[in-house]
């Protein structure tokens, strides 16, 4: 078996033990070694692109020959969200090397990090219901307690708003894997897939289905349940917020939807339509609130509502282009979103101040910050030569050839929505003249420099990625052919 | 009896119960960790009631003694030490058996219902009572910590609550 | 009917959450929730009459097999009592913090950010 797949979980979660233990004796470790890790990571993730199969934990047999224990699954919707996990994971660790060095305690920091890394990482490759469970809640917990990692009034009261609700939501999924394991005796996805397949789901297994949707549409912030994500999003500090909205509403919500949507259950229409239809509404929903928003990350964080709406939206038509763009977008969002939320933590730490009234004329003080802004805004809005365009053309398209012509037009107008609003932010933030106080301001530290350079890349290197044909550009044709396999068969 | 904390803590027959209990509630935790692959228990359990232990002496003998029981970085490093052990088990099992997890440790079918049987699970539940045990105990004492300063309203516990893991 | 007083249980930790406005009480009904999670937990593995799931030394393994509780939600829940309980430090530990910031446990008086 492919010895690389548990070294996703195992080597985070050992590094997030390692770290407090050797940096109380050497100051400088955590940077290094948080650094050292995400890189391996990253480089483990693009080595895992092509790789598939099952691994078994263990290799416990029972005396029956029945195979026993935990499955990990590498497939090609795992190894997208792998690569897209731990290459926005090394950014932030990059960035966080000079920017956290005004928090206290760098070294819970990188702890905490990992285990959110570690997380996500289980969350992807898990392939029973349980495991998912127990990882998205190392994540959760994780990610709690970054979220509230400034102690200030805000910060602890987005945490506590997020930590509630997030309890909720696990609270739901338990009672689904409860009513799953119930109905099925069995715990592990492609074995409840098979038991599933073929005939109607039953009244308690559509109840399942129904708290899994609440629930993971609660970690993805969906409309009817994104309350939280608008204050949870912008306390964080700048890389977090970076992971949370690039990363970790993706791998602990969207992802798994997806997964057991398509995978598991069987995508029937109804659950579909409830997708598409939380997608159109938070799309529109998004955008609206965040037009009228004058904190730069709270504007960015109603912007992930609205992309991730695009996301379900497109998931949820069910046709294969329809699931080539979400998977697209989500790739492209995670990208863009991490940028914006990083050049926006390199404002604050260079101004004190992320609110766009009192901002200006930062472009000719802080030209890399500006640039790199540029781009993830361009990006996100759908303007061509950047990778936002060519998910949203696909989307698009994908609501026109499922005749849903409504929807199709919806999306056109957010996009347009979402120009507005961005223009806004490169308006007041970089181009206006400066309104005085501005004189102190300096260009980010090197390394987030770099962090953001490394980001604008990608944004406009992703895009290369749909030069291989409008339907299935490379990498994303792998992970869509995984959803539109249908239910899993037995290994 | 000149120790500065002598004064802290419950009334001298509490002290007095719990120095005679201590040994006991740690020796049955350890018992608990060590048969866990037989009987009921194991790591979680055991582990508990070593917290437990300490944390009864914490709350008999008041915080100061109860730091030097069992202080609060060694605890966090025991607490990194168990994780780390049980991750070195699972990464043994690559080593020497080819899978993550793999029992590498093969015990006889004669030797089942003894206690040197059952291949790396005690050894898993060792470090899991290991890791359950301290971090238990540093739970209760960071937060008993953050509570004494709400109370008194001083500053003095900003140091201290950092040290938060 | 053992399943209905479960759900009730979840049910009376999911109407303190929304409705109280006290921080630990809110904290109080999220356990609540989770207690009559895992105890539906173990209903889904109990079987009537059957007896816990540990080998006595002996013991044949098809009569054993026979009579024997699930064992696996018991793991389960003992993994997810883990999960709370990491969930509840976490949570009490906001909770301490909140007070010393705001000087309240009252959520309502905790506005500085409108969502």
């Amino acid at each position: 078996m492919d010895n690389l797949t548990p070294m996703f979980v195992v080597i985070p979660l050992a590094a997030g033990f390692v770290i407090p233990m050797v940096s109380r004796r050497l100051r400088a470790a955590s940077d290094v070694f948080g650094v050292l890790v995400m890189s391996a990571l990253a480089v483990m993730a693009a080595a895992g692109a092509r790789r598939g199969g099952v691994y078994a934990v263990g290799d416990w047999v029972s005396p029956q020959g029945i195979p026993l224990g935990i499955e990990m699954r590498l497939d090609g919707l795992a190894a997208l969200l792998l690569i897209a996990v731990n290459a926005i994971g090394l950014a932030a660790v990059v960035f966080s090397v000079d920017y956290m060095r005004r928090y206290t305690s760098k070294l819970r920091y990188y702890s905490l990090f990992m285990f959110m890394v570690a997380g996500m990482n289980g969350v992807v490759l898990s392939g029973d219901f349980f495991n998912l469970f127990v990882f998205m809640e190392i994540a959760a917990i994780a990610s709690y307690a970054l979220v509230g990692f400034g102690c200030g009034h805000e910060e602890l009261e987005a945490s506590f708003k997020y930590l509630v609700l997030g309890s909720v939501a696990s609270a739901f999924i338990l009672i689904g894997v409860a009513i799953v394991y119930n109905m099925t005796g069995t715990l592990n996805m492609a074995h409840v897939a098979t038991r599933l397949a073929g005939q109607p789901l039953g009244r308690p297994m559509v109840l399942a289905l129904a708290l899994f949707l609440c629930g993971f549409g609660l970690k993805a912030a969906l409309v009817p349940f994104h309350a939280w994500l608008p204050d949870a999003h912008p306390s964080a500090p700048a890389p977090v917020s970076a992971m949370l909205s690039g990363v970790v509403i993706k791998a602990l919500g969207i992802y798994v939807m997806a997964r057991l949507l398509f995978n598991v259950f069987g995508a029937g229409a109804a659950a579909l339509a409830v997708l598409r239809g939380m997608g159109a509404l938070s799309m529109v929903a998004g955008v609206m609130l965040a037009i009228g928003q004058w904190d730069m990350k709270r504007l960015f964080a109603y912007h992930s509502i609205s992309q991730i709406g695009y996301v379900a939206l497109a998931l949820g038509l069910g046709t294969p282009l329809g699931i080539a763009g979400g998977l697209f977008h989500m790739l492209n969002h995670s990208i863009f979103k991490s940028l914006l939320f990083l050049t926006a933590g390199a404002v604050e730490y260079a101004t004190g101040t992320r609110d766009l009234k009192r901002l200006g004329g930062l472009r000719a003080r802080m030209p890399v910050t500006a640039g790199t802004s540029f781009v993830a805004s361009m990006s996100i809005a759908g303007i061509p030569p950047f990778n936002g365009f060519w998910s949203k053309l696909i989307i698009v398209l994908a609501c026109v050839q499922a005749g849903r012509h409504g929807l199709a037009l919806a999306a056109v107008a957010v996009s347009l929505l979402t120009l507005a609003s961005f223009l806004k932010v490169q308006r007041y933030a970089f181009f206006e003249a400066a309104k005085g106080g501005t004189e102190h301001v300096r260009e980010a530290p090197p390394l987030m420099a770099l962090a953001m350079v490394l980001l604008a890349l990608l944004c406009a290197g992703t895009s290369l990625l749909a030069l291989t044909g409008i339907a299935s550009p490379a990498l994303i044709d792998r992970a869509a052919q995984a959803l539109q396999a249908g239910v899993f068969g037995l290994p | 009896m000149n120790d500065p904390h002598a004064k802290e803590g419950m009334s001298l027959i509490v002290k007095t119960v719990t120095r005679w209990l201590k040994g006991f509630l740690l020796l049955y935790g350890a018992y608990i960790v060590l048969y866990g692959h037989l009987t009921p228990g194991g790591g979680f359990a055991g582990g508990v009631i070593v917290a437990c232990a300490f944390i009864l002496v914490f709350l008999a003998c008041g915080a100061g003694i109860g730091h030097r029981t069992l202080g609060r970085l060694a605890a966090s490093e025991l607490d990194s030490a168990g994780a780390l052990i049980f991750t070195a088990v699972g990464a043994l099992g690559i080593a020497l058996g080819g899978v993550f997890f793999r029992n590498f440790i093969r015990t006889p079918p004669e030797a089942h219902f003894r206690l040197l049987s059952s291949g790396v699970i005690p050894v898993c539940n060792i470090a899991i009572g290991l890791k359950v045990g301290t971090s238990l105990f540093m739970v209760l004492a960071i937060l008993s910590a953050v509570h004494v300063a709400v109370k008194g309203g001083r500053r003095r516990m900003v140091r201290r609550r950092e040290d938060k893991s | 009917m053992i399943y209905a007083l479960c759900l009730m249980l979840i049910a009376v930790g999911l109407y303190g959450v929304v409705v109280k406005k006290n921080v630990v009480k809110i904290v109080i009904s999220l356990a609540i929730m989770e207690y009559g999670i895992n105890l539906l937990l173990i209903l889904v593995g109990y079987r009537a009459g059957g007896h816990a799931p540990i080998m006595e030394p002996g013991a044949s393994p098809a009569e054993f097999a026979a009579g024997a509780v699930d064992p696996l939600p018991q793991a389960l829940v003992l993994t997810s009592i883990v999960i709370g309980l990491g969930v509840l430090a976490m949570m009490v530990a906001i909770c301490i913090r909140l007070y010393e910031r705001y000087g309240t446990f009252d959520i309502t008086e905790m506005r500085r950010l409108r969502g």
